[in-house]
C-alpha cells in the first residue's frame, strides 16, 4: 500500500523520528500561543521556505497534500470578509495552513516503519495495562494486510451482485463484507494460537 | 485473546476499507463516504472497549502516514486541520454507541439505529464542533452551523448502521459481540 512518505529523499528524511516529532508538537504549540497576523505570516513564509528546501517536486507533492482544506478556507475566507475582519480572518487561516503544512513535512519525510517505531516506544507505558509494544505492532501489521484483502472482498461481492441483479450494489453489499470481516478475524485468531498466541 | 486482538484489527481494516470505497452510492445516486458508518459498526457490533479500540488502532495507523481517511487523507496533517474535533470524537463516538448497545434491551435493529444516532452522531457532533470553533475561531453556535452540513448523510448511516447490525445479528447472533 502507499503512504504518504515523498519518495524524494531529502535532509529531513535523515533525522530522527523522534526529533521530528517533538519539534513538531513544540512548532503548534507555538503557533496556537501566536495571535497577530504578521509573526503568522513569517512562520507560514518559513514554512514555505522548509518545502521549498525539498526541491520542486518535494514541493508540489507537499501542495497537493493541502488540497483537502480549500473548502475551509473558502469559508473562512467569505465570513470574514463579510464581517470585515481581515486581519482576523488572514490569522487563522495562516495558522491553520502552517500547522497542516508542518504536521504534512513531517509525514512526508518519515518512513512509516520508523513512525510506528516511535508509537512502539511512546506505547511502552501502556505494557502493564495489557498492551505490550509486540502486540500492538502485531496489531498494525493485521490492519495494514486485511485491508487489501478486504477491498477485494468487497469487490468480488459488488462483482456477484451485477451478476445477479440489473440494480446497482448498494449499502446491502455491506452486510456480507462485515460478516467475512468477522469470519476473518475469527480464523486470524484460531492461526495466531496455532502459532503460538499473540505474545 | 487472540480472537480480541483480530477483531479489533479486522474492523481498524473494516473502517479504512469504507473510506476508501467511493464507489458504493448509499442512497440513490448520492455518493458519501462510508467511514463514519464503520465508526458506528465498531461500536454496534465489538461493544465499547473493543469498538474503541478499533479506532484508535485506525487513526494511531493515520497519523503514522497511512493515507486512510476518506478521500485519501492521512498524515499527521489531519489532526492539526479543522476537522481534528471529528477524528478524536471517533473512539468515544465508538465507545458511547457501543455502551449502549451493550446496555438496552430493544432488538438488535432498533438498539443500533440509536446507539448509531447518540454516539455516532450526537457525541461526535460534540466534538467535532468543538473543534471547528477552536481550529477556526468561531463560537459554537456558527462552528454548529457549518458542521449541519453533514447532518443528513449522518443520519443516513446511523439507519443504514442499525440495519446491518441487525443483518448480522438475524445471520449470526453469535457474531455480535457488543450482545454475547
Amino acid at each position: 500500500m502507499l503512504t504518504l512518505t515523498s519518495p524524494v529523499e531529502i535532509w529531513a528524511h535523515r533525522l530522527p523520528a523522534g526529533l521530528k516529532l517533538a519539534a513538531l508538537a513544540l512548532g503548534t504549540m507555538g503557533l496556537f500561543a501566536l495571535q497577530a497576523p504578521l509573526p503568522l505570516a513569517a512562520t507560514a513564509a518559513a514554512t514555505a521556505a522548509l518545502y521549498a528546501s525539498g526541491g520542486t517536486r518535494f514541493a508540489t507533492t507537499g501542495l497537493r497534500l493541502m488540497r483537502p482544506l480549500w473548502p475551509f478556507v473558502l469559508i473562512v475566507g467569505l465570513w470574514h470578509l463579510w464581517s470585515a475582519d481581515l486581519a482576523g480572518g488572514a490569522a487563522i487561516l495562516l495558522r491553520l495552513l502552517s500547522a497542516v503544512a508542518l504536521a504534512n513535512f513531517v509525514t512526508m519525510t518519515t518512513r512509516l516503519s520508523d513512525m510506528i517505531a516511535v508509537f512502539q516506544t511512546l506505547a511502552r507505558p501502556l505494557a502493564p495495562l495489557g498492551l505490550p509494544p509486540r502486540r500492538l505492532a502485531l496489531a498494525m501489521a493485521l490492519v495494514i494486510r486485511f485491508i487489501p484483502v478486504m477491498l477485494d472482498r468487497l469487490d468480488q461481492i459488488s462483482q456477484s451482485w451485477t451478476a445477479r441483479s440489473s440494480r446497482r450494489p448498494g449499502w446491502r453489499v455491506l452486510v456480507p463484507a462485515t460478516l467475512a470481516a468477522l469470519d476473518d478475524a475469527d480464523r486470524a485468531a484460531e492461526a495466531l494460537r496455532a502459532r503460538g498466541g499473540a505474545g | 485473546m487472540e480472537r480480541n486482538l483480530t477483531h479489533i484489527a479486522l474492523f481498524a481494516a473494516l473502517i479504512a476499507v469504507l473510506g476508501l470505497i467511493p464507489k458504493i452510492d448509499l442512497a440513490a445516486g448520492v455518493p458519501i463516504t462510508a467511514q463514519s458508518l464503520g465508526i458506528m459498526l465498531c461500536g454496534t457490533v465489538l461493544g465499547a472497549r473493543r469498538g474503541a479500540l478499533s479506532v484508535l488502532l485506525f487513526l494511531a495507523l493515520v497519523a503514522a502516514g497511512l493515507p486512510l481517511l476518506s478521500g485519501g487523507r492521512g498524515g499527521l496533517g489531519v489532526f492539526a486541520g479543522p476537522s481534528v474535533g471529528f477524528l478524536l470524537g471517533f473512539p468515544v463516538a465508538a465507545f458511547v454507541a457501543g455502551w449502549i448497545m451493550e446496555r438496552t434491551t430493544l432488538t438488535a435493529g432498533y438498539a443500533a439505529t440509536a446507539a448509531s444516532v447518540i454516539g455516532g452522531i450526537g457525541v461526535l457532533y460534540v466534538f467535532g464542533i468543538v473543534g471547528m470553533s477552536v481550529m477556526l475561531d468561531k463560537t459554537l453556535p456558527e462552528a454548529a452551523f457549518l458542521a449541519m452540513a453533514f447532518l443528513p448523510g449522518d443520519v443516513l448511516k446511523a439507519v443504514l448502521a442499525g440495519l446491518i447490525t441487525q443483518s448480522l445479528a438475524r445471520m449470526r447472533p453469535a457474531s455480535l459481540l457488543s450482545r454475547a
